[in-house]
C-alpha cells in the first residue's frame, strides 16, 4: 500500500475496524489491510488487532491461521500462484507444477533464496477456459506452458533490477 | 458516427493478453491520430476467442479474434479501410454461431459495453426490475420469484422463492441479504464474468432481495482470487450509491439498502453458506450445524437471505420480463436458463447460457468443439470438485437438476471440465480426497479424517496393495463421509471418487472398480 503520509499500524487497524470488529467483514478486512501494509501478520500486531476488537489472542489466531492468504512471517517480494485444480489439471498443470518447483528450486510455501519469489498453490483462479493458469501479483496468465512460465519469472526478476 | 473499438478488461481476456493489446492500440491510435474511440468492455464469455476485439460503426459490431499485439497495425488499417476483409474478422459479433446459438438472459448485457457505465446499464434495461419492484409489495416480489420457479444457482438448487418467503415471514427486526460470491469450484467462472462484465445487475438483484424480505443491509462475500472482480464491484457499488440506487433512500422511495463488499482469504469452504457467515462475523469459519437455517438465524443470528451471484442476477430478469416468461424456459422442475461453463481440455471454452435440458454431449461437442488437445474426450466432470466424472455412456443425460441427480451426478454451479484420454482417473480420485483434506474446515470427523484416510487408501489401491479389502474399505469410507459429514464438502467428496471407480475401473488395479 502506497501512502503519502506515514500511518501507524494502530491507525490501519482502527480505520478498517471502526466498529471494533463487530460489523460483518471488519476483522478480515483489517487482517488484509495490515498484511498489505507489513507483508505479513506478526504476533505482536495480531495482539493489537485482538485488543482493538476486544477478542482474545486465541480467537484472532484461530481466524488468521485458517486462511491460506495470511502469513505470520514475510514471504518473497512477489508471489507466484500455480493453479492445481481440475480444469488446469486437464491441461497439464501437474507438469507445470514440477517445472516451476525445479526452476525456482523451492516447494510450495517456500521462498527463493534471493527472497524474490514465494511459490504458492491455488485452487482455481476462474480462468478455467484458458487453463493452465498462473497468478503473479494481481495478474492472471492463461495457457501457461513451461516456456511462458520461464519468461514470466524472468520478467518478475528483471522488474526488480530496474 | 465515429468508429469505436472495444477491448475487454475481463480477467481471462487479460490473461490472454488484452491489457497489452489495449496499450498497443491506444498508443497506435494516438500516434496515428485516428479518430477512433477506445472502450474497455466486459467479456461476452467467448473465452476461446479472447482477446476478442469489436469494432462498432454505423450500428454494426464486427468481431476480431483472437487478436495479438503484432496484429495491431493491420487491424487499425482495416478499421479505416475494409474491416471485413481482415483475416481475423469473425463477422458481426452477434452472428458468431457460438454466441448466436445461446439464449442469453443473465448474460445478455455482458460484453456489450463499459461494465461501470451506469448510462449504458440503464440504456440496456438496467434498473427496470428495481423500479418495478419499488412499486410492489414485498409479498408480490417474493411471489414473482416463486412463480418463476427460480432455484438457487450456487449448486444446491433450493427454491429461491421459498427461502425469501421464510425470511419475509420471520419476525421483524434487522434482516440481511448476503451474496455468496466465493466461487471456488474449479471449472466455474460465471460469477466472476458477471461481476466483471455487468456488476450493476448483481447490485440490482440484491437491492430487490432487500426490498422483498425487508432487509436494509447487504454483503457481498467475494473470494480474494478475483482481484479484478473486486475492483469492478468496489467501483460499481460506489457509483450505484452516488446515483441513488443504494443507500438510505433508494430512487427517492424512502426505502434503504446499504451494500458492502467483503473479501475472503483463500478458503474454499467459505463458499459453504454457514462457513461464509462465520467468516463474515469474524470467527474461524467452521460450518454450522443446520438447523437453524440461515433464513431464520443467519448473519449475527438474524434472518438472512444467502444466494449466489447468478441467483440475484436472475431475479432482475424475472422482475423485468415477468415470472411467466422466465418459467416458460427450461425443462421439468428446472426453470429458466442454465449457465454452463466449458472448461479444462476443451477447444471452445467459455460461458454458454441456454434453457435447461440440453445434453452434455451437445454442450461439449457442439459448443465446445471437443478437446483442446485434439485427443478423444474421456471424462467430463460436472459440478465442480464435488461433482461426478461422467463417462461417454452418460453424456446424453439432459442438463437439469433432476436428470443429473438420477444419473448419480449433480449440476452444481454449472462447471463442466473436460478431460482427454490422457487422464488417469485413479489420480483424479486421489485428488478429490486431497482437495477435501486441504479445504476441510475440520469441524466434523468424517470430513476431517476421512479425507486424509481416503487419499491413503487410493494410494494403496494404486500400488496394488490388498485390492479387494482396500476397495471395500474405500467404499465404506465413502458411505461414512456421505452420511456423516456436516456439509457438502465431506458429504459430496465421495461423488467424484465413486464415479471414477465405477465408470473408469480400468484405471484401477483389477478387482477395485466396477
Amino acid at each position: 500500500m502506497v501512502s503519502t503520509e506515514v500511518v501507524t499500524i494502530d491507525e490501519v487497524i482502527a480505520a478498517h475496524a471502526p466498529d471494533r470488529g463487530r460489523k460483518p467483514g471488519e476483522l478480515l478486512a483489517t487482517l488484509h489491510a495490515v498484511q498489505s501494509e507489513l507483508g505479513c501478520l506478526p504476533r505482536d500486531v495480531l495482539d493489537r488487532v485482538a485488543a482493538h476488537c476486544n477478542l482474545s489472542r486465541a480467537e484472532v489466531h484461530g481466524v488468521m491461521s485458517f486462511y491460506p492468504d495470511f502469513r505470520t512471517s514475510p514471504g518473497g517480494r512477489h508471489v507466484i500462484q500455480i493453479c492445481r485444480a481440475e480444469a488446469c489439471q486437464a491441461m497439464g498443470a501437474a507438469a507445470l507444477e514440477r517445472y516451476v518447483r525445479a526452476l525456482l528450486q523451492v516447494d510450495y510455501g517456500e521462498t527463493t533464496a534471493d527472497g524474490s519469489i514465494s511459490l504458492q498453490p491455488v485452487y482455481c483462479l476462474g480462468n478455467c477456459a484458458c487453463a493452465p493458469s498462473v497468478r503473479i501479483g494481481d495478474r492472471v496468465h492463461g495457457r501457461v506452458d513451461a516456456a511462458r512460465l520461464e519468461r514470466l519469472v524472468a520478467n518478475v526478476r528483471q522488474g526488480e533490477g530496474e | 458516427m465515429a468508429a469505436r473499438l472495444y477491448i475487454p478488461s475481463d480477467t481471462t481476456a487479460a490473461a490472454m493478453g488484452a491489457d497489452e493489446l489495449h496499450a498497443a492500440v491506444a498508443r497506435a491510435l494516438r500516434d496515428g491520430g485516428q479518430p477512433v474511440e477506445l472502450v474497455r468492455n466486459g467479456s461476452r464469455g467467448a473465452f476461446w476467442l479472447e482477446p476478442l476485439v469489436e469494432l462498432e460503426r454505423n450500428g454494426v459490431r464486427l468481431a476480431f479474434g483472437p487478436v495479438a499485439v503484432p496484429d495491431v497495425p493491420s487491424l487499425l488499417e482495416a478499421v479505416s479501410g475494409d474491416p471485413a476483409s481482415h483475416p481475423l474478422c469473425l463477422g458481426e459479433v452477434s452472428q458468431i454461431p457460438w454466441l448466436a446459438g445461446q439464449r442469453r438472459l443473465t448474460f445478455g448485457r455482458a460484453g456489450t459495453g463499459d461494465p461501470l457505465c451506469l448510462e449504458h446499464y440503464q440504456a440496456e434495461r438496467g434498473f427496470a426490475a428495481l423500479l418495478s419492484a419499488l412499486q410492489q409489495a414485498p409479498a408480490a416480489i417474493v411471489a414473482a420469484v416463486r412463480d418463476a420457479g427460480l432455484r438457487g444457482r450456487g449448486g444446491a438448487a433450493f427454491p429461491t422463492g421459498i427461502k425469501w418467503q421464510t425470511v419475509l415471514d420471520a419476525p421483524a427486526g434487522q434482516k440481511y441479504v448476503v451474496c455468496n460470491a466465493d466461487e471456488g469450484d474449479s471449472g466455474t467462472f460465471a460469477d466472476r464474468l458477471l461481476m466483471e462484465a455487468d456488476p450493476f445487475q448483481l447490485i440490482e438483484g440484491m437491492v430487490i432481495a432487500g426490498l422483498a424480505v425487508g432487509a436494509t443491509q447487504g454483503y457481498i462475500y467475494l473470494r480474494s482470487e478475483y482481484p479484478r472482480a473486486r475492483d469492478v464491484m468496489r467501483t460499481a457499488i460506489a457509483k450505484a450509491g452516488a446515483a441513488g440506487f443504494l443507500g438510505a433512500d433508494i430512487c427517492g422511495s424512502g426505502k434503504a439498502f446499504h451494500l458492502h463488499l467483503c473479501l475472503g482469504a483463500g478458503a474454499y469452504i467459505c463458499g459453504e453458506e454457514t462457513s461464509l457467515l462465520e467468516s463474515l462475523e469474524g470467527r474461524r469459519p467452521l460450518v454450522r450445524a443446520k438447523p437453524p437455517l440461515p433464513a431464520l438465524a443467519g448473519l449475527l443470528g438474524r434472518p438472512t437471505v444467502v444466494n449466489n451471484v447468478l441467483t440475484f442476477a436472475a431475479v432482475t430478469s424475472i422482475l423485468s420480463e415477468g415470472a411467466g416468461a422466465y418459467a416458460e424456459q427450461g425443462s421439468g422442475r428446472s426453470r429458466g436458463t442454465l449457465t454452463v461453463q466449458l472448461a479444462g481440455n476443451v477447444r471452445r471454452g467459455g460461458l454458454v447460457e441456454l434453457p435447461f435440458g440440453r445434453t452434455l454431449r451437445e454442450l461439449v461437442f457442439e459448443f465446445g468443439g471437443g478437446s483442446y488437445s485434439g485427443r478423444p474426450v474421456r471424462a467430463i466432470q460436472v459440478g465442480g470438485p464435488l461433482g461426478a466424472y461422467l463417462p461417454e455412456s452418460q453424456w446424453d443425460v439432459p442438463l437439469d437438476y433432476e436428470s443429473l441427480a438420477a444419473a448419480g451426478a449433480m449440476l452444481g454451479h454449472g462447471g463442466v471440465v473436460v478431460f482427454d484420454d490422457s487422464v488417469d482417473m485413479s489420480r483424479q480420485a486421489r485428488y478429490a480426497f486431497e482437495f477435501c483434506a486441504e479445504e476441510s474446515c475440520g469441524k466434523c470427523t468424517p470430513c476431517r479424517v476421512g479425507a486424509v484416510r481416503g487419499a491413503e487408501l487410493v494410494d494403496r489401491l494404486r500400488a496394488g496393495e490388498q485390492v479387494v479389502e482396500n476397495t471395500l474399505l474405500l467404499r465404506d469410507l465413502c458411505a461414512t463421509m456421505e452420511e456423516g459429514s456436516l456439509c457438502a464438502m465431506g458429504g459430496l467428496t465421495p461423488a467424484p471418487v465413486r464415479s471414477a471407480l465405477e465408470h473408469f475401473a480400468e484405471d484401477f488395479p483389477s478387482g477395485a472398480g466396477g
